[in-house]
């Protein structure tokens, strides 16, 4: 059961990205930006985990969930570590992604010959 | 006299006016169907988070993980997918059909670090890998960042407390 709502919540989620590309003429950057922004304000609302738990990596996939790591981290360290997590926390819980993207694609760099 | 201006005339019909020539251009553009391109997006959006998915239950069930644990290694694969399938050229062919489809995920940041780091590979790996991999990305890292600063300082000064 949970695929299923992985796929409709994921799909939905880039249906809403491929709307802001052709109905407001976004360019892809401005699209993501506001995608994260999105996933931010939600969590922000307390309401991006019951999503996760909801529809699993259809929540934790697209980029939303970047946004709602960010701001999770810093409510996390906020509750632990006070004002300063506000500062301190935001890039906790999104380290793998960040580090695995920025190691994987210098890798890549270094031994793939660009294509196309 | 009346022969020149006659010429005249015809080499005006010649020439379009801009909004004539806009008009035009759009009656030979291909038909874009937002329908048809947000079946697209859904389709392999979707089908992007139920891998992801299947690889999450891969970790839970066999290293016996949580789902919460579970959830970043399970980004970094699709990560890891995402930089092979770009380094082969794939992934590119694969956002020209699905648009937003493939750019949401997580896997659409990879490429767009990867696609970038192999694109500038030849101005040098300082200035070039180092110094481009963020240019599409990095909009993302800093409005994220900036929004989830903000997030924080209104909970802050609600005093919820933090999560």
């Amino acid at each position: 059961m949970i695929f299923l709502w992985a796929f409709l919540v994921g799909g939905a989620i880039c249906v809403l990205g491929q709307l802001m590309f052709d109905v407001m003429k976004l360019t892809p950057a401005h699209t993501m930006a506001t995608l994260v922004v999105i996933g931010a304000i939600v969590d922000g609302f307390d309401l991006y985990e019951p999503l996760v738990k909801f529809a699993g990596a259809g929540a934790t996939v697209p980029i939303t969930s970047f946004g709602n790591a960010l701001v999770h981290g810093a409510l996390t360290e906020l509750h632990s570590q006070g004002w300063i997590g506000v500062i301190s926390g935001i890039f906790k819980v999104t380290s793998a992604g960040i580090s695995a993207a920025i190691i994987f694609s210098f890798l890549a760099a270094l031994v793939v010959r660009p294509k196309g | 006299m009346a022969t020149k201006s006659k010429g005249a005339q015809r080499f005006k019909k010649m020439s379009m006016s801009p909004k004539e020539y806009q008009s035009f251009a759009k009656t030979k553009e291909p038909p874009r169907s937002i329908f048809a391109n947000c079946v697209k997006a859904f389709v392999v959006g979707g089908a992007i988070c139920v891998l992801g998915q299947a690889i999450q239950e891969l970790f839970v069930h066999l290293m016996g993980m949580s789902n919460e644990q579970a959830s970043n290694p399970t980004v970094a694969v699709l990560i890891l997918l995402s930089v092979i399938l770009t380094s082969l050229g794939v992934y590119d062919k694969l956002a020209q059909w699905a648009g937003a489809g493939s750019a949401v995920p997580v896997t659409g940041f990879a490429n767009s670090m990867c696609s970038a780091a192999l694109e500038h590979r030849s101005e040098g790996l300082v200035l070039g890998v180092g110094g481009n991999m963020f240019k599409l990305a990095g909009a993302v890292i800093v409005y994220g960042t900036v929004a989830a600063f903000f997030v924080g300082i209104v909970h802050l000064i609600l005093g919820t407390g933090g999560q």
